[in-house]
Order: C-alpha cells, then structure tokens, then sequence
C-alpha cells in the first residue's frame, strides 16, 4: 500500500534520512522505533508532504507522490495523528471534528454521521463537543487527534509518538485504542519510542538509527532481538549476555 | 424649550456616534479577519479604506457610472488590490515571523499611501450620496439618508461574515489555518489559499466602509491613517478576531468620539480613541469580549 523507496532527506545541512526504504501492506500495522533524533519525524513529515525528499520515492497505492502537497496526499488517503497532537486549540472539539473532513465538506450527511461514531467511540468527545479542544487533557486530547485523522477516511493512519506525555494509565488507554483500529482492519504505521508497547501490538516493526533502518522484522521477533533488547527495552547487556 | 433641544442635541450626537462607530467597526472587522487567518495585523487596513472611496470617486465621477455600479467597482477593485499584496508581497514573505510580516504591511501602506497621492493629488474628493432627498428629522434631529445606508451596508456585512466562519466549511478552516498552519494543511486545507481570501475579503470589506463614508464626511490620499489607527482600537477593544466586540468597540469608540466632540470639544475627538485604546491594553489587552480562556491559548 505504502511504499517508501531509498528515501534521502535533508533539513538544510543535515543529512536527517540516508536512503530509508521501508513498505506497509494493506490492513497491516507496522511500527517504527527508534530513540530521539534518529529521523522518525522526518520520515513522518516525508510521507506526509512536509518536507520534500532530496532523493528517492514514496509510492501510495501504486502512484508516486513524493512531490505532492500535504493537502493532496491527504486526499490520496493518508491522515497523519501528529507528535504532540496539534488539534486547534482555540476551537471546539466539534469544529476539530469537522476540520478533520475538511476534504468532504461538501458530503454533510456523511461528516455528520462520522462526527457520530466519533463520539460513540469516545463519549468524552460528545461531553466536550463544545467546550475549545485546548481545554482537554492531554489524553482527551489525543483521542480528538486520532478522531479528527479518521473523519477524513484514510485508507492509511500514520501515528506519530501517539503516546508522549501522557500519563501511564493514558498510555494504555490509548495503546488499546490503536489496537482496536487494527482489529477494524486499518492499516495503520506507528512511530513510537515506547518500543515495547509498539511492538507487542505490532505485525512488523523497523528500527530506525540516525537515519539509516537498521533492522527489520515481526514484532514479536524484534521483541526478543538482542539488539533491540539492549538498546530500545532497557535490559542490561549482562542481563542479556548471561542469558 | 430648552430641554427639547438638549434632548435633540444628544440624538443627534448618539446618531452621527453611530454611523462613525459601524464605520470603525468594519475597519475593525477588516483587521480580524486577517489576523484570525495569520495573527497578523495589517496596518494597511486604513489604506484599503481610503482607496475604496477613491476608486469609487474615480468610478463615479470619471467614468461616470452609477453610484451602486461604481460602489460594487471600487469593493471590488480593492478585493483586488487586497489580492495583490497577498501574492506579490506578503507570500514572497511567508518564511519570515509574524512581526515581520506585520512590519511589511506598514510598509505597503506607505506605499499605497504615497501612489494614491501621485493619483489622486492631495485634495479631498466628495461622492453623491447613495440616494438623494432630505435627511429624515427624528425628535429634532436631522439623520441623513446617508447614514442609513452606512447602517444597512454595515448589517449585511456582519450577518454575511457570522454566518461565513459559524456556518461555512471555508470559513471554518479559515480560522482552523490561523489556530495551527501545519495542522491544518495535514487535514487538506489549503492554508496558503486562505490566506490569499482572508487578505482579499478585508480588502472589500475596507472598501465597502470607504465607499460608504465619502458622501459624508469626504475622502483624500491620507484618510486612511487615522480611519485605520481607530479600527485597531475598536478591533483591540472588542478582543481581536471577535467580530461581536469589533461592531460593539467600534459603536462605543464612535459615540464617544462623538459626546466628546459635542460636549468638550472637538479638538480632543481624536485622542478619545487612543485613549480607549491605551486603558484596553493596560486593563483588557484580552478585549470587552475576548475569552480570557482563548487569549491565553493563542501566541500573539
């Protein structure tokens, strides 16, 4: 579904991604780890259009759109849950919703019905639906950012550190909502630092080192991968080597 | 006697109160659209003003054309013009900051300053009222048929833009751009085309006030400075991108103008609006109706 091929990107003199080439099969969930600094959110903003590649090609449902604007690959299907959320603070949890479907304004039964499952899904969102989405927690606010990405109907959900700064417990909850978009049949490619949680959930998973996919693998096979181990789950090489 | 005319005094005072207020009350309008889509403030707001009253004399009296055709002509030749800047010169600037690019509109109000002098020269121009006949007396006061126009150009304004950012997906995004650019573009708006209609929608909006004002009070190449320096207070007064507190600000800042001019003097009438200004940032900088809640949220 989503191909990225030996992609190069630059942030003015920084050389951010060295040829990262990775793929996403339809209804698959693939996780993407690695520490700060190591490219994840270049990736992200790659794919999404942000950011232009100096090099190499990311293909969607067979056509190339490494050059397209951000609002065109929106439309192609992809709907990106950004790092650090960036709803739209001063407006309401409803106009979030809305904006989310911005590119089916003109179907207004179908973004009505939509707004619905939205809070059906999370009936926090319906309790809020008019107070400003700068005013939710954290986790609350997340849960708007993955609705709003749904309500434009991607075909593919890009989910960037869904997980940062937010309380253990919200951690998890979210963690179990992903998983519940998998169960749906989504395809799904999440950015996590929380390597173990990703991974667990995870059909595959890649890692990610200063700009370079250094390994690639099942999750569950990642999960017990040494190196990974060491370097992404905090077990002590002893620990490891005395195993 | 004698207090019938203090009484028609006063409602003639509030009545020519009300029709600079709206005035300044679209000027203030012209301001939040613009800053709610980029949290910029355009100082050249002022000028679109003054030039929708001059395009509008050009129309009218060198052209010769209906006084309706040629109000519709200069909105939408100042549209234009409000188009222009957004592509020719605050584009070219997108990557610079906010403050910047508030600098830059000073700059093209200059410019558009000084090119409507070389155009126009620097005498006042006057316009036909929109509909002749005597004014309409009302307890003793004289309103002119000018003024009620000034009225229903400014309603209709207001009902069209509330019902736009309430109602419409565009006007929506339109404020979506200004909340968060880059999350707005990652949900398909196309934030640069706002920008390019909230510059354009101002412009008109300006113009409409411009058009609107010459028959009474006269318009010339530096009428806009000051038109623009009172829009701002009202805008800032009302909280900015409220546009509720701009027509509410702006209908304050007029009939205080006003009582000052009648009952003080006329010489202070122009420091009133400073004035109001200064103690709106010193005790309200979030505005009469700004929510506390969403200055807190915005950056700028």
């Amino acid at each position: 579904m989503l191909t990225v091929k030996s992609v190069h990107t630059h942030y003015g003199s920084i050389h951010a991604l060295k040829g990262v080439s990775l793929h996403v099969r339809p209804a698959e969930m693939v996780a993407l780890i690695g520490a700060n600094g190591a490219g994840k959110s270049t990736l992200v903003n790659t794919i999404c259009g942000l950011i232009k590649p100096t090099k190499g090609r990311i293909e969607f449902q067979g056509e190339s759109i490494e050059t397209l604007s951000p609002e065109e690959i929106v439309r192609r299907g992809i709907a990106l849950v950004p790092e650090g959320r960036q709803i739209f603070c001063t407006m309401t949890v409803e106009a979030n919703l809305e904006m989310g479907a911005f590119i089916h304004r003109r179907n207004g039964q179908q973004v009505e019905m939509d707004k619905e499952s939205m809070y059906a899904r999370f009936p926090i969102l319906r309790e809020r639906s008019r107070q400003l989405a700068g005013t939710l927690s954290g986790g609350e606010q997340q849960m708007l950012a993955i609705s709003r990405a749904l309500m434009s109907r991607p075909k593919l959900i890009v989910l960037d550190e869904p997980s940062m700064g937010l309380a253990p417990l919200m951690v998890k909850e979210i963690f179990r909502i992903i998983q519940e978009l998998r169960q749906e049949g989504r395809t799904i490619l999440l950015i996590e630092q929380n390597a173990r949680a990703a991974l667990q959930i995870a059909d595959r998973g890649y890692v990610l080192e200063t700009g370079k996919l250094v390994l690639e693998g099942d999750g569950s096979v990642l999960l017990e991968h040494r190196e990974v181990q060491r370097a992404y789950l905090g077990k002590g090489a002893r620990e490891i080597w005395d195993a | 006697m004698d207090s019938f005319s203090l009484g028609s005094a006063l409602l003639q005072y509030t009545v020519s109160g009300l029709t600079i207020g709206v005035i300044y009350a679209l000027v203030a309008i012209g301001y939040n659209i613009i800053y709610n889509v980029t949290e910029i403030i355009n100082f050249a707001q002022g000028e679109f003003v003054m030039l929708g009253g001059l395009f509008a004399v050009f129309f009218a009296q060198s052209l010769h054309l209906p006084i309706f055709l040629a109000f519709v002509a200069a909105i939408g030749l100042t549209g234009l013009t409000g188009f222009a800047m957004e592509r020719l010169v605050i584009r070219r600037a997108r990557s610079s900051t906010v403050l910047s690019l508030i600098i830059i509109t000073i700059a093209v109000s200059i410019l558009l300053k000084g090119t409507a002098m070389f155009w126009w020269g620097k005498n006042p121009y006057s316009l036909p009222p929109f509909s002749s006949g005597r004014p309409f007396i009302v307890l003793g006061a004289a309103i002119q048929r000018q003024a009620v126009w000034i009225f229903a150009v400014s309603a209709i304004v207001v009902v069209c833009l509330t019902l736009f950012f309430r109602r419409s997906a565009y006007g929506k995004a339109m404020l979506a751009s200004a909340d968060n650019p880059s999350a707005a573009r990652m949900v398909g708006i196309p934030v640069r085309q706002m920008v390019l209609l909230s510059f354009t929608l101002s412009a008109a909006i300006g113009a409409a006030a411009g058009v609107s004002i010459t028959p009474i009070s006269l318009m010339e190449y530096d009428r806009g400075a000051l038109l623009g320096l009172k829009g701002f207070g009202a805008a800032v007064l009302g909280g900015l991108g409220q546009f509720f507190g701009a027509l509410v600000a702006g209908i304050v800042l007029g009939l205080a103008e006003s009582f000052c001019a009648g009952y003080l003097s006329s010489g202070y009438k122009d420091a009133v609006a400073l004035v109001i200004l200064l103690l709106a940032l010193f005790f309200k900088p979030e505005g009469l109706f700004g929510s506390r809640e969403a200055a807190k949220l915005k950056r700028f």
